[in-house]
């Protein structure tokens, strides 16, 4: 096979919103080149592919940076450093303020400020969110963007990064970079827990399903130290379209409600884990299904609704016009039976009495007059590691290095800086890019043995020989989710899991591993779907080490382990892990800890 | 969650292989895309955004709730023309405007 070998001054690895952001900020300050390497294409990669609804994380009027250092923290009962939290924070509208000069629409009101949602949230046009951003990085000729290739190991020795080895989707070409600083900027991990839906929607997942954890594991394998795995993110969505809930709550003011049509959000808390626990509660005790209810919505506001939809889950919006409701705008499609259904509650509308008189009737012009309620009904997601959400990732300093010498991260890949969001992970990728042009001016650019390139190569290539292996690479992955859904807290498993539990995932995640080492690849693609399966193994076996290492339930939203049920004050503390000589080491760290490291 | 292609509309244009976030489209051998894997599509619609002669659909999976109905696009300057077909072959459509940000 050929091999490339591509040298450049700073590398990132994941052209999504933490890289791409990385890349134009690196190229506005300096003449380094830089180098984008991606897997998919960065007009529509990552978590950002569909759009978003808003910029997340942004200090509004009257806040501080502190404000959101202390909301991120409650929100992760503690487990996040604030050293990181400050960081990001203080850069969040600068990052916003530069979004909006690259062409995202962003709403202001009458006085020309930006139209807030909440105190943190910023209204937008998020649809096209990835592709201003991609033009932004193709506008600089010091950036080089390379699609198509999937990133699978650095190139590491001594605790010292020289650059990455990966391969092209489309040919059969072998690419080895060298650089003197390596940005890890892939996203967090899909795919480890067994989906909600399974079969034709086995995708139908909230985090982007092919955001496979591949910098986690390359981290992992090469030994860099990461911390608080154990804190999964569990998303609270729509049934079905796994549409976002948010939207529905902030925005248009919706309500939990239960089957016997009681709010039950205030008997549980309204941080993001305690919605999905309360949503958990109430259908364990038998008042499922659950659902967000609008208690009233007029045309143009439903109209509206649907349409941010449209720019972030476009499937939310068909669902709705599925269910035989045409759209209030588009009247002529709404036939009497339509309505009749609807007001006999047929439909997710449910009409409301106004004055004695049934709460429909027309305008001259078509529109409906008087308010309806609207319910979508609610779920939770199986767990994903996300460090833009959670705190799950490398273990880094406030300068986003890693453990490892160049190394560095951001994003969700970068972990203990947890509600970062979009905004967030960008500012994150230019504190690194920062650091990374300070760092590279100093150190002499330092050249990669070349036992390492073969090594990496080889270990790539034997997937490639003749072979015949036992199960297929879908057979793994589902053998794999099945495992961690069983025995390491999945949806199956009510979140919840034990010590005996983890030590059965342990070793069957390490059975799993060794059968995939015979699996065998036809093609790139082929390739591809094997160095994924391989990296989430990985990921699975750091993060059941992590959940055993927490004695304690710190996130019941997230989870919970039945031997300690409980959270204790003693647990105020960081699990961090290293893989030493094929084993994951355990460390601990305290939060005092944190001051002295800076 | 998946998406339907169109072979006689398709164009071959490649536009929605170029976009796909996993690379999941591919030429026939006339050149026209098709979807080998469509349980592996994440439902992004970038796809859809990007066939310029709506050929590509989204559609809700089965599994997840799906009655068939089809979710194309169109774009037209800063309008995106969103446009739902119901399996009775009734339509509707939805026109976004990206200069306007979202109002929840
Ligand atoms: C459904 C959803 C909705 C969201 N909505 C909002 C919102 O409304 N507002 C908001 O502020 N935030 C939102 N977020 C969060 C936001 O999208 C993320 O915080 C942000 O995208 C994280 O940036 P990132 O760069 O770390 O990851 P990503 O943006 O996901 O980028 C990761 C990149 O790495 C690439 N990659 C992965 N592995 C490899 C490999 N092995 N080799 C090469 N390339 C690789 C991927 O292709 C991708 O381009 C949402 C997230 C999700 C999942």
């Amino acid at each position: 096979m050929r091999l490339e070998t591509v040298t450049t001054d700073i590398l990132i690895i994941g052209g999504g919103a933490a890289g791409c952001y990385a890349a134009v900020h690196a190229a506005r300050r300096s003449r380094a080149r830089v180098l984008v390497v991606d897997k998919a294409a960065i007009e529509r990669s990552g978590c950002l592919a569909p759009g978003v609804n808003a910029i997340n994380a942004y200090i509004g009027e009257g806040r501080t940076p502190e404000d959101y250092v202390k909301y991120a923290r409650h929100d992760a009962a503690g487990i996040a450093r604030e050293d990181l939290l400050l960081s990001m924070a203080e850069r969040l509208n600068a990052v916003t303020c530069d979004l909006e000069a690259l062409g995202l629409v962003i709403q202001k009101d009458g006085a020309g400020r930006y139209a807030q949602r909440g105190w943190r949230n910023v209204k937008i046009n998020g649809e096209n969110i990835k592709p201003l951003l991609a033009k932004a990085v193709r506008s600089f000729p010091s950036i080089r963007v390379l699609e198509r290739v999937n990133v699978v190991s650095y190139l590491t020795e001594n605790g010292k990064i020289f650059g990455a080895i990966g391969f092209s989707l489309t040919e059969e070409l072998i690419y080895v970079f060298h650089a003197s600083a390596v940005l890890c900027a892939t996203g967090g991990a899909a795919g480890l827990y067994l989906p909600n839906g399974g079969g034709s929607a086995r995708h139908a997942l909230w985090y982007s399903p092919f955001n496979t954890g591949a910098g986690y594991a390359m981290g992992i394998l090469a030994g860099a130290e990461m911390t608080t795995l154990e804190m999964r993110f569990v998303a609270l969505r729509c049934k079905g379209t796994i549409a976002p809930t948010g939207t529905l709550a902030l925005g248009a003011g919706a309500k939990q409600v239960n089957a016997l049509g009681e709010v039950y959000e205030n008997r549980y808390g309204l941080t993001t884990p305690e919605r999905a626990l309360g949503t958990r509660m109430e259908q364990a005790e038998g008042r499922g299904p659950c659902a967000l209810r609008v208690e009233s919505i007029d045309s143009a506001a439903f109209d509206a609704l649907r349409k941010a939809y449209l720019n972030m889950c476009p499937l939310q919006a068909l669902s709705w016009s599925e269910k035989k409701f045409a759209a209030p705008s588009s009247l002529e499609h709404i036939n009497f039976e339509t309505l009749c259904s609807a007001l006999n509650g047929e439909s997710e509308f449910h009409p409301r009495l106004t004055g004695g008189r049934r709460g429909f009737a027309l305008s001259a012009a078509g529109q409906f007059q008087s308010d309806i309620a609207l319910e979508v009904e609610i779920e939770c997601t199986e767990p994903y590691l996300v460090g833009g959400h959670t705190a799950s990732g490398y273990w880094v300093d406030i300068k986003r290095r890693t453990t490892i010498g160049g190394l560095f991260a951001a994003g969700d890949a970068a972990g203990g800086c947890p509600q970062k969001y979009a905004s967030g992970a960008m500012a994150e990728g230019a504190i690194a890019v920062e650091a990374a042009l300070e760092d590279i001016q100093t150190a002499a650019a330092a050249h990669c043995p070349e036992r390492l390139v073969c090594k990496s190569r080889d270990e790539m290539l034997r997937f490639l020989q003749p072979g015949k292996a036992l199960f297929t690479v879908d057979e793994l992955e589902t053998a794999m989710q099945h495992t961690m859904d069983a025995y390491a807290g999945g949806m199956g498993a009510g979140y919840a899991f034990n010590m005996a539990g983890l030590g059965k995932a342990e070793v069957r995640i390490s059975e799993i591993a060794s059968m995939s080492e015979e699996l065998r690849a036809g093609d790139m693609r082929e390739l591809k779907r094997i160095c994924e399966l391989r990296e989430r193994l990985v990921v699975c076996r750091a993060l059941i080490a992590h959940l055993r290492a927490r004695e304690e339930t710190r996130w019941p939203g997230y989870g919970r382990n039945d031997d300690y049920p409980e959270k204790s004050a003693a647990w105020l503390r960081y699990v961090n892990s290293v893989l030493r000589e094929g084993r994951v080491e355990i460390i601990f760290r305290d939060m005092a800890g944190e001051k002295e490291r800076l | 969650m998946s998406i339907s292609l169109d072979a006689e509309a398709c164009v071959g244009c490649g536009g929605c292989m170029a976009v796909c976030p996993g690379m999941l489209l591919e030429a026939d051998a006339k050149g026209k895309a098709f979807i080998r894997h469509p349980e592996d599509c994440w439902g992004c619609a970038a796809c859809v955004k990007a066939c310029p002669v709506e050929a590509a659909a989204l559609y809700l999976a089965a599994e997840a709730g799906g009655r068939g109905g089809k979710l194309s696009a169109r774009k037209e300057g800063a309008l995106l023309h969103w446009k739902v077909t119901r399996p009775d072959g009734a339509s509707e459509t939805i026109i976004v405007n990206s200069q306007n940000a979202n109002s929840y």
